[in-house]
């Protein structure tokens, strides 16, 4: 019982840590795409994050589809890194999964991202080939409500 | 100490008085005066005091700095910024607490490493050695929190990446990221507790160094042949003969504290941290502060994965064990000589280790490309095996020198050179 009661007491302390309810009410938003242009990308704030929006070119799709998943880390196909019928865009949370630096657009070994921090490659669907980080960049929950507008979150 | 008695004698009636109620006077005469300390410290021996000193330094300037200091992230970063430029002596000041850090890690290693020398952590003072240990990873801690707080770009980076270790926790990592942060990314929650901390630990310090001098002065101090006290001989009284000598050293010590506090206040700094904390940008190359990057060396070297343990947790397995194997360390070393004045095998040992430490730091500091991944890879491996498989062995392995008998026979039996203190080993 004392342990109960003491727990009791003591997990309020705790959870005060815990994201407050004005960090919780930004947790969704909308974006325009139409402004980018083929082969541009724009990195935006949600949740507080990071997020790239890329327009990938053709060739960056065709070099993503043509890795076999033997060479992969954290093997995904290219189709689970997009939304069908919106495979030019990759939307992913901006921040390496190593240590959460954001790394460097159309950069490293395999033309997608460079991590500076400690050297994390991704490919052009976001996808870890080279370096610490353990997995692909994180896809945020979103949803295309038009061909131009996607809802993040 | 143990076998120590008191030698106060209340001088006035006041005293007296003060003594049969709460003997704090007898107390000081017996631990900061009279404790009978080897005779043979060399300088190594200083820092201890030279520690609790900058101790005192920091908390004294953190108090004053946290008077005119606002932690909110659109405020922070100018109110530092207000503190060098309108507050009156605030230049000075901020830069004593600044550089304050380093040379507190400074101090810090040069104290550590002695004690890896000199086998200050055998028996009977594995428990001085773990309160050591905890000391020091308490002032990561702290001094990790205060280099977030003037908000610059590598204060925000240093707190994501730092932060962002916890993640690797299997099941949990998640959930315990966002608490620690307070919301998805390092934000105002997150700057604010960090503040509340960063006040806090210091003081935490204070009581565990309380606690590790308590425990120094149960066994005694440790000393550069690493044979026990026998007797009265052996010593000499804490006041004057090392006060003076501690003195004399946190005197030199501050030459070079105060050249950086006037001369070169950020020389030890980064220039990102002059630029406002952005979360969409990570500056290209982001080092931490100068005396976490062995460990920072040893966090990405593991940039393969070792089973069913992803690169990055194993990263972090790895930093955390370059820092925890230390509280094992009077168990890993088998040898029953303290001194490696003694250890004619242990010596070239004991140096590799300091060499590739400094190998770490140096990695640490290099991009994470090319040979700089190898050599980490390499060092971190020996910064293990030293703990690991070299010092274990080295006890069964190897024949010391024979001990003199007592610290008076081998202060006795040195040649004469002049100068009344004996130098300093090697």
């Amino acid at each position: 019982m004392a342990v109960v009661g003491v727990a009791g007491a003591v997990w309020p302390l705790i959870d005060q840590m815990n994201p407050d309810a004005s960090v919780l009410a930004l947790a969704s938003i909308e974006f325009d795409l139409s402004a980018i242009e083929e082969g541009q990308s724009v990195t935006i704030k949600w949740r507080g994050l990071p997020v790239f929006v890329r327009h990938r070119t053709s060739a960056e799709i065709e070099e993503a589809k043509a890795v076999p998943l033997n060479d992969l880390k954290d093997p995904e196909t290219d189709e689970q890194r997009t939304k069908p019928g919106h495979e030019q865009w990759l939307i992913m949370i901006a921040n390496c999964t190593h240590l959460g630096c954001v790394p460097v657009g159309e950069a490293g070994d395999f033309d997608g991202w460079f991590c500076p921090c400690h050297g994390s490659h991704y490919d052009t669907a976001g996808r870890i080939r080279k370096g610490p980080a353990p997995k692909n960049l994180v896809l945020p929950a979103y949803e295309f409500i038009s061909d131009t507008l996607v809802q993040i979150g | 100490m143990a076998s120590h008695e008191s030698t106060y004698t209340p001088g006035s009636a006041v005293e007296k008085w003060v003594d049969d109620r709460l003997p704090i006077i007898r107390w000081s005469k017996t631990h900061l005066m009279d404790y009978p300390t080897p005779k043979n410290l060399n300088y190594w021996w200083t820092f201890g005091a030279i520690l609790a000193l900058m101790l005192v330094v920091q908390i004294v300037t953190g108090i004053v700095l946290a008077m005119h200091y606002t932690p909110h992230v659109s405020m922070a970063f100018d109110s530092v910024e207000h503190i060098r430029r309108d507050v009156n002596g605030g230049r000075i000041i901020q830069a004593v607490h600044a550089v304050g850090a380093s040379m507190f890690f400074a101090a810090v290693y040069i104290h550590i490493f002695r004690g890896l020398y000199f086998g200050s952590y055998k028996a009977p003072r594995e428990i001085l050695w773990i309160l050591g240990v905890l000391i020091f990873v308490l002032m990561m801690a702290t001094a990790f929190m205060g280099y977030v707080l003037p908000w610059g770009q590598m204060s925000f980076w240093a707190a994501t990446v730092i932060t962002n270790i916890f993640a690797a926790i299997p099941i949990v990592g998640d959930p315990v990221l966002q608490l620690l942060r307070g919301g998805f990314a390092v934000d105002n929650a997150t700057l604010n507790r960090f503040f509340s901390l960063h006040y806090l630990l210091p003081f935490v310090i204070a009581a565990v160094v309380v606690l590790h001098i308590w425990a120094l002065h149960v066994p005694g101090n440790s000393n550069p042949v690493g044979v026990e006290v026998k007797s009265s001989r052996d010593t000499v009284p804490f006041h004057p003969y090392y006060t003076m000598k501690d003195l004399f050293a946190v005197i030199v010590f501050f030459i070079p504290f105060a050249w950086f506090v006037f001369y070169a206040p950020d020389i030890l700094g980064h220039p990102d941290n002059y630029i406002m904390a952005n979360s969409q940008v990570t500056p290209t190359h982001i080092v931490p502060e100068w005396y976490f990057l062995p460990f920072y060396a040893i966090l990405r070297a593991i940039d393969f994965n070792i089973f069913f343990i992803d690169s990055k947790l194993g990263g972090v397995i790895f930093f955390a064990g370059s820092i925890l194997i230390l509280f094992f360390l009077p168990w890993l070393d088998t040898s029953k000589v303290r001194s490696g004045n003694f250890r004619p095998m242990f010596r070239p040992f004991y140096w590799l280790f300091v060499v590739n430490f400094v190998l770490l730091a140096y990695l640490g500091a290099a991009p994470a490309e090319g040979i700089y991944v190898l050599l980490a890879k390499i060092a971190t491996a020996y910064y293990f095996l030293y703990f690991l498989v070299i010092l274990p062995l080295l006890g069964r392995l190897e024949t010391p020198k024979p001990l003199p008998t007592s610290i008076s026979e081998s202060v006795l039996s040195k040649p004469h050179v002049g100068g009344a203190a004996p130098v300093a080993a090697e």
